[in-house]
């Protein structure tokens, strides 16, 4: 019973560390790839609107309700100390720093980690990856670096955006049912708002975007055979993509926190 | 031209190749028989350098596989999968001319749709498929775009895996007369999987069986129905019962 249990979390823990090695390889030849010639504009091009420009609704979405939420909760306890005033200041850093590419991130990594893997993953079920190799052109330029780029590139600006509509959000909800005044409101954000709490939050965004594209291909590539194969590769991404972005944005943190 | 000599490769506990030598001279046609499962595909990639076999030596050209210069290696050949493998991403003509629209064969976007046109025509499709999707294709339909794909950047060395299946006989005529015609024209040397014996004796310079991980019998076809080998006349005659199992 015991030698099984003990058993069962060694196998566990192996296969964890070779998927890790095998992820590391992954990456060390996406990073390869990403140096030598030739670049698939139009690929690029591609994976910029469709992990980009389309993520834009859902991450708009779930900046407002959240700075919305935020603003409440800061009211809530910022009144146990009389401090109320701090509500559209802490909204905006609390937005900046860590909702807004938090979040952000973790939609993103729902919508694009799952839908890069379940792409990659039929092509490579199909065969289409062999039809890719044999047509002279490499998998991983071809598909996993534009994605990657894409991600990386588009991630931060998701998380702008996705700061502003957020902090809008708790304007609405300050102004609208809290009782502050607009012009005190906007002002407030703006003098406590320094620029290091937006750039942190843009290269967390970058960070998470870049892991996102990556889990997406790497679980793609690796997709075993037949529909459930696919399925897994899928699940797979998601999970890996979400427990990678919140382990690098506490390290992130940490890293900015010291700084 | 090509030469395996003693290919192994097993799939974890499943041994699929347990010692190929098969040779296939330059500008000749060979064609690989076998049950459904027997490691045909897998004996393909393994020349393509798709699979990487866990023994034995592949050479093409004299060279081994898996050299220095992939690209240059690729470019010599053309395959066609046996699920077509199209890319449904993007619409038929661009399919087949996807050599032509990248890398060392570039060439002006126009005149590459025209010559996919062109090949489109040759495995008898029509003008208007080139802009549909593969997915809003029949599966023969997608096979012979496959086969247009394979053939697009007039390669020396052509891999068709399954070209007929799931044709209609006429068109499965129709595409067996191509390969005849592309390795006789082009003097291409080809490989060609297929279960279907009026394709082999349409195509076949050479046919060898494949059985068991190794090759049963190989000669000319000429020869095939007088081989008095049990496993290749069961299969010839599609016999239920004989020397292979129909349980595998
Ligand atoms: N990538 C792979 N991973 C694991 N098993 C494979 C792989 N490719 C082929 N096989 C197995 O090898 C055997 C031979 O496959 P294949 O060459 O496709 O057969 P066929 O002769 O019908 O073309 C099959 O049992 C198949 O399941
Ligand atoms: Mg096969």
């Amino acid at each position: 019973m015991i030698t099984g249990t003990l058993a069962g979390l060694g196998r566990a823990t192996l296969a964890l560390l070779a998927g890790l090695g095998a992820g590391a390889i992954f990456l060390a030849r996406t990073l390869a790839a990403m140096l030598r010639p030739p670049f698939y504009a139009r690929e690029f091009g591609h994976a910029l609107l469709t992990i980009g420009y389309f993520s834009l609704p859902v991450v708009g979405l779930t900046a407002i309700f959240t700075g919305a939420a935020l603003a409440l909760q800061i009211y809530a306890g910022g009144s146990r100390f009389e401090a109320e005033a701090v509500v559209p200041s802490i909204v905006a850093i609390g937005m900046a720093r860590e909702l807004g590419p938090v979040l952000g991130g973790l939609m993103v990594a729902a919508r694009v980690a799952s839908s890069i893997a379940a792409e990659i993953g039929t092509m490579k079920v199909t065969e289409q990856i062999d039809a890719l190799v044999t047509l002279s052109t490499d998998p991983m330029r071809y598909l996993t670096v534009p994605r990657v780029l894409a991600a990386t590139l588009s991630v931060p600006v998701l998380v702008a955006v996705g700061d502003s509509i957020g902090i809008f959000g708790g304007y609405l909800v300050g102004t609208g049912r809290l009782g502050f005044n607009h012009a005190v409101y906007l002002q407030n954000t703006v003098d406590f708002l320094e620029f290091w709490d937006v750039a942190s939050g843009l290269i967390k965004g970058a960070v998470f975007g870049f892991l996102i594209a990556l889990t997406g291909c790497f679980y793609g590539m690796n997709s075993g055979r037949g529909a459930q194969g696919v399925g897994r590769a899928t699940k797979s991404a998601v999970v890996a993509a979400s427990v990678l972005i919140l382990a690098a944005n506490y390290l992130l943190t940490e890293a900015f926190f010291s700084a | 031209m090509i030469e395996l000599d003693n290919v192994h490769k097993a799939f974890g506990p499943k041994k699929v190749l347990q010692g190929v030598t098969l040779h296939v001279p330059q500008g000749t046609s060979l064609v690989i028989i076998g049950g459904s499962g027997t490691g045909k595909s897998v004996t393909l990639k393994c020349v393509l350098g798709l699979i990487t076999p866990d023994a034995g030596t592949i050479r093409v050209g004299g060279q081994p596989v898996g050299g220095t210069d992939r690209d240059a290696f690729l470019a010599r050949f053309g395959m066609l999968f046996q699920g077509g493998a199209l890319f449904d991403s993007m619409p038929v003509w661009q399919n087949v001319a996807f050599r032509l629209l990248r890398g060392a064969l570039k060439r002006p976007r126009d005149e590459a749709r025209e010559i996919a046109i062109e090949k489109l025509r040759r495995v008898g499709l029509k003008p208007d498929v080139a802009d549909l999707f593969p997915a809003e294709l029949s599966g023969g339909m997608q096979k012979r775009v496959g086969l247009a794909r394979a053939i697009a950047a007039e390669p020396e060395i052509i891999f068709f895996d399954e070209p007929t299946t799931g044709l209609d006989p006429i068109m499965a005529g129709v595409i067996n007369d191509l390969i005849r015609e592309i390795v006789v024209e082009m003097g291409a040397t080809a490989m060609t999987i297929t279960h279907d014996m009026s394709s082999v004796r349409a195509i076949a310079d050479d046919v060898a069986m494949l059985h068991d991980g190794v090759i049963k019998w190989a000669g000319p076809v000429a020869q095939m129905d007088a081989s008095g080998d049990p496993y290749l006349d069961q299969f010839i005659h599609g016999r239920a019962d004989g020397p292979i199992e129909a349980v595998r």
